[in-house]
């Protein structure tokens, strides 16, 4: 395996202290290498969450070590001072919801990022209109979110995780609202574009559709990770 | 980098312009109030130079004519002429009334102005149509906000009196219309009772031994002489020769006559710091409250605005967006609500309100420069509150869980 991606190792993550405190992350270990899919499952209050917030940098595990690329950026604490630039340069968010900026047509939805990264408006709205493009809504270019089907926001949201070329995204149950169909259109979507860009993705999911098609599947029960050989199948 | 407030703003740009339309007319009341206020000073001190007076003699010890009742001898000013300094000086009286007219009536003030011609002390400088007043009884020069018109016949209390000319922004300090008639004919009107009564006081004084005396042949003649006639006037309007100094001249007076003067900065004063003292803080106190008002109306606004972007703020903040590019975005659509109420309320307050109040609305450009500032700064204030709840949105609320 390669060294890039995503290495998480013995993080934990503990809420509160004393009697009352709550162990939510007990020991996970995870590794994904760029290019691949892997997902992550656990029934509800196992820990995914958290983990998922402990992975976009939005709260601060307590113990373990997580490298990004080449760069540690957790060590038994941050070793990023801006963990804001850390999320809008290195990491990509899909939600459930694709969450996109009502006010904003869809090329700037997708170019919002690179904007606030200080890109030039110009450079970073061509950017995400060959990734618009790549997903297959370039037509819905011009269109705002609320004219878009439920399958074509969630591909815009998937663009927007993607265009800053982050070496990980975190996509926490992006086909939930979505039928069989538009859910396999969405992971072959991800397959393809965690290929072409060489990035890791982590798929948090319930979905019984598109379990099948992970070749890695990460379990977590009671803040505990467990590896897993998937399927794999073939959604081409 | 896009302004994703213009692009909000954009997005909902209906509801931006009616609630920016609301917040407008409360923006356009204050405007006028504040118009109002210089209004009263701007008739406060048109009054004052209209009058052509440097100096006012008036009763010791009072603040007339304008504030206060004055009362002095209709012969005084032949004295205060020959002081040193003194270029001119008229008798003028004062008298607030209501006016019949055929239409129903007016309020106006009276002003009684002697014989002489535009220049001299308490006459109209200049007019608007027709012709100042050349006969000695029953002609009235009226300002053209008492709605008079020329040749139209007035009743005031016991004479009529024929509108012979207009003038323009002729004021009393309450800013009612002025009307200018002979001297002698206002103190008539000013202290001339009626019919009933003088014959009911003629009867009591001739019921009065003291005052009809046998064998004092004429005493009760000359005191019912001498109390149908008025030989009084409010003050007297001193012109002061080139060269002279006021206040030196007015001392003069002081000293010479015992009465009291005042100089034009010193009547400046009683007028707009004395008598519309009052009425300008109650109008500032509405301008306090209007603005708390603006100011909650815009924070209540913004903030509601704020919290129907909860989600897409907290999605911003995920994905690293700086702080101060949402402070950004909620303060400028809160400048933006303002500017927009700012535009409407400027355009109310000029267009609609100014010319339907019945007192004068002076919108000067410095108030309206100032109340834009004020109302920028309101919506800075304003958004504060909306500022901290999103600053408080937690990223995490976007991952959910």
């Amino acid at each position: 395996m390669s060294g890039k991606g995503i290495q998480i190792m013995g993080l934990r993550k503990r809420y509160g202290s004393g009697d009352t405190a709550v162990d939510a992350l007990k020991k996970v270990d995870m590794h994904v290498a760029p290019g691949e899919v892997v997902g992550l499952i656990g029934p509800s209050g196992s820990g995914k969450t958290t983990l998922l917030k402990c992975l976009g940098a939005v709260i601060e595990p307590t113990a373990g070590k997580m490298i990004l690329g080449d760069e540690v950026i957790y060590d038994d604490g941050w070793k990023v001072k801006d963990l804001r630039a850390l999320r809008r340069d290195k990491i990509g968010f899909v939600f459930q919801a694709p969450y996109l900026i009502p006010f904003l047509d869809v090329t700037d939805n997708v170019a919002l990022l690179p904007m606030l990264a200080g890109i030039p408006n110009a450079e970073a709205r061509k950017r995400a209109r060959e990734l618009l493009k790549a997903l297959d809504v370039e037509h819905r270019a011009k269109a705002m979110p609320s004219q878009l089907s439920g399958g074509e926001q969630q591909r815009v949201a998937i663009a927007r995780g993607l265009i800053n070329c982050p070496p990980v995204i975190l996509a926490d149950e992006p086909t939930a609202p979505l039928d069989s169909e538009r859910a396999l259109a969405v992971i072959r979507i991800l397959n393809d574009m965690a290929k072409k860009l060489e990035t890791a993705i982590i798929v948090v999911t319930h979905d019984e559709k598109i379990i099948p098609t992970f070749r890695r599947i990460y379990h977590i029960r009671d803040g505990v990770t467990y590896e897993e050989a998937g399927e794999g199948r073939n959604i081409e | 980098m896009i302004s994703l407030a213009g692009r909000d703003i954009l997005h909902s740009w209906g509801k931006f312009v009616f609630t920016g339309m609301g917040l407008g007319l409360l923006i356009g009341i204050t405007l006028s109030m504040a118009g109002i206020y210089r209004g009263m000073v701007a008739d406060a001190k048109v009054l004052l130079d209209n009058s052509g007076a440097d100096l006012w003699v008036v009763q010791k010890d009072t603040l007339g004519p304008y504030a206060e009742p004055s009362s002095i001898y209709d012969d005084i000013w032949r004295g205060i002429r020959s002081i040193p300094g003194v270029a001119q000086a008229a008798n003028v009286t004062y008298l607030t009334m209501q006016v019949s007219k055929n239409s129903g009536d007016v309020r106006v003030m009276v002003a009684g102005i002697t014989p002489g011609g535009p220049g001299t002390p308490g006459w109209p400088p200049y007019l608007v149509a027709g012709r100042q007043i050349t006969r000695s009884h029953y002609e009235a020069v009226a300002d053209i906000a008492s709605k008079l018109k020329l040749g139209e016949r007035i009743k005031l209390r016991r004479h009529y009196y024929t509108v012979v000319g207009l003038t323009r922004r002729m004021v009393s300090s309450n800013g009612d219309p002025m009307v200018f008639i002979p001297l002698k004919d206002a103190q008539e009107e000013q202290f001339l009772k009626d019919n009933d009564a003088i014959w009911a006081q003629r009867r009591r004084t001739a019921h009065n031994p003291a005052f009809n005396r046998p064998g004092v042949p004429g005493l009760l003649d000359a005191i019912i002489a001498s109390q149908s006639t008025n030989p009084y006037v409010n003050a007297v309007l001193v012109r002061v020769k080139k060269g002279y100094d006021p206040e030196q001249v007015a001392e003069s007076i002081r000293r010479w006559k015992r009465l009291t003067v005042y100089t034009r900065s010193q009547m400046k004063e009683i007028l707009v710091g004395k008598l519309i003292a009052t009425a300008a803080k109650q109008i500032f106190m509405f301008l306090v409250i209007l603005s708390l008002v603006s100011s909650t109306i815009v924070a209540f606004i913004i903030y509601t605005l704020t919290l129907g972007k909860i989600r897409e703020i907290a999605v911003l903040k995920l994905i690293g967006t700086k702080n101060s590019t949402i402070i950004g975005l909620i303060m400028k659509q809160s400048i933006a609500l303002g500017l927009i109420g700012f535009v409407v309320g400027k355009i109310s307050a000029t267009l609609l309100m100014a010319p339907i109040f019945p007192k004068y609305v002076l919108l000067e450009p410095s108030d309206s420069a100032i109340g834009l500032i004020a109302v920028v700064v309101i919506c800075i204030l304003s958004s504060i509150v909306a500022i901290r709840a999103a600053l408080k949105v937690d990223p995490a609320e976007a991952i959910g869980g």
